[in-house]
């Protein structure tokens, strides 16, 4: 009875600190992204703006649902819960601190590979239902582009994985407790990074939502909380891509003096901010130079990793 | 990859500069004296209006927002008998100030003329009229001008000669 109360606060914990952590996100990134322009940003709402969700909250929910008539109804209304759902599903098998996950799965890394590959639906079928040039464009390079930085994505965490012996996360963190895989794995670490900004479809690699060239890409047709929902599927996505850079390379919960959870928030937060200052720096890539960048410098560089690693590990027995 | 690990360093330096935003309600914008604000209608140093409603002004409006009636006083002097400028028209081009021969017309520094309801746009003269001079202290139309008015005739203005005897020989 007492370990099902304390599963059940732990996944409705994650659930509920997720998505409000996606939430504060929408007013962190204006505000950070406005502190290195040398503006102020939102900052009327409540102290230093920190109610600044409620009203975009409000305004989101009363905002009209329309449904353009020439969508496909079902399949519009239902890619928007695909894109949260599976990021959703992603954070089950995060490890927060030592005991703290929802599913503490033997294969936890191949499902967070799964699941966001599965996340290429809720956009692929949001751009196709929405029936709109725009949106179908940004579907199209959506697709493509996910299913191009997937693969050397997922290469590069066979890195860690050939370190750690294990898929398990939790497996993964306590096998950092000398040396967090950062340093023998730079450069899976950079480019997973890399991969994550392009999974996570930040500025970069923001070609499938491009704002100055498809209106807003494969959600141009959406609005009220469906967009909305698009919306915080992509910072829930951040803070994943950014709790998975900590878990695999920075020693996850793993720091001196403070509880293990403030370590993982505050080594999470770190990359999320990272996230933003990338945002704040970079202009978006061309298509081709992103496909040449996937296919021809990352894939390769991800394999000379690998066999490398391997080499390393038979070497030192 | 170099360059751009530089730029995000350069980017991070900037959350230390000073903020350029002026947060406005709290913090006033500079706006400088010759600012293209409220229209005013000023009066001369003695006091009385400087407007001698010659219509130059609402001739010269691109959007046609000024209205007024000319008049006369007793004494002669020529005066507005209403005077009264659409400001939901108004593009504060400032062309009524360049046409206004005696600078009773003036563009002031202030924008914050927000309404409710569209009807209060409408400025008439004692919302125009202000006590004092504007940009210019020192100027009277009266007492420059040829024109004779009560008090004043021809040839008393300043720098005015008295008028020439056109039927005498005399230089």
């Amino acid at each position: 009875m007492n370990e099902v109360a304390i599963s059940l606060l732990i996944v409705f914990g994650v659930l509920i600190g997720v998505v409000s952590i996606a939430a504060i996100l929408t007013m962190v990134e204006r505000r950070l992204l406005a502190l290195f322009q040398d503006r102020h940003g939102p900052n009327r709402v409540g102290p230093f703006g920190i109610f600044q969700i409620i009203p975009d909250m409000i305004k989101l929910f009363t905002k009209e649902d329309w449904v353009p008539p020439f969508a496909q109804r079902e399949i519009f209304v239902l890619a928007p819960a695909v894109t949260m759902v599976t990021v959703l599903l992603s954070f089950a098998v995060v490890p927060f601190a030592p005991g703290i996950a929802v599913a503490d799965l033997n294969i936890g890394l191949l499902f967070f590979l799964a699941m966001s590959s599965l996340g290429v639906y809720g956009v692929v079928l949001g751009g196709w239902a929405s029936n709109s040039k725009y949106s179908l464009i940004g579907a199209l390079r959506a697709s493509a582009q996910m299913l191009s930085y997937e693969v050397f994505m997922g290469f590069a965490l066979m890195g860690v994985v050939a370190i750690a012996g294990s898929f398990n996360l939790s497996a993964i963190v306590e096998a950092q407790r000398r040396v967090w895989f950062c340093i023998p794995q730079f450069i899976g670490f950079v480019t997973f990074m890399i991969a994550g900004l392009a999974e996570t479809r930040r500025t970069p690699f923001d070609l499938p939502d491009a704002e100055s060239e498809l209106v807003a890409g494969y959600h141009a047709e959406y609005s009220g909380m469906k967009f909305g929902m698009f919306f915080v599927g992509e910072y829930m996505g951040v803070t994943l891509i950014s709790m998975m850079i900590v878990t695999l390379y920075f020693g996850g919960w793993l720091g001196p003096l403070l509880p293990p959870l403030v370590w993982f928030f505050l080594k999470t937060f770190f990359f999320i901010a990272m996230f933003i200052l990338v945002r704040a720096t970079l202009p978006r890539y061309r298509y081709d130079q992103l496909m040449s960048l996937g296919w021809k410098v990352m894939l390769p560089v991800v394999l000379l990793n690998l066999v490398a690693t391997g080499g390393v590990i038979l070497a030192l027995g | 990859m170099l360059s751009v690990l530089k730029g995000m360093w350069m980017v991070f330096l900037h959350a230390f500069r000073p903020r350029v935003t002026i947060q406005y309600p709290e913090q006033k914008p500079y706006l400088p004296p010759r600012y293209r604000g409220r229209i005013i209608l000023s009066r001369d140093p003695d006091g009385g209006e400087r407007c001698v409603a010659c219509y130059l002004c609402a001739v010269a409006c691109p959007v046609d927002c000024i209205s007024l009636q000319a008049t006369e006083d007793e004494s002669g002097r020529r005066y507005p008998e209403f005077f009264r400028i659409n400001f939901s028209r108004c593009i504060f081009c400032g062309y009524c100030e360049e046409a206004c021969p005696t600078y009773a017309i003036q563009l002031t520094p202030d924008f914050e003329m927000s309404e409710y309801r569209r009807q209060n746009m409408v400025y008439e003269k004692e919302d125009l009229l202000i006590s004092g001079t504007g940009k210019y202290h020192d100027y009277n139309f009266y007492r420059v001008a040829g024109l004779a008015i009560a008090g004043k005739d021809k040839g008393e203005a300043e720098n005015e000669l008295p008028p020439v005897d056109i039927h005498s020989l005399m230089p």
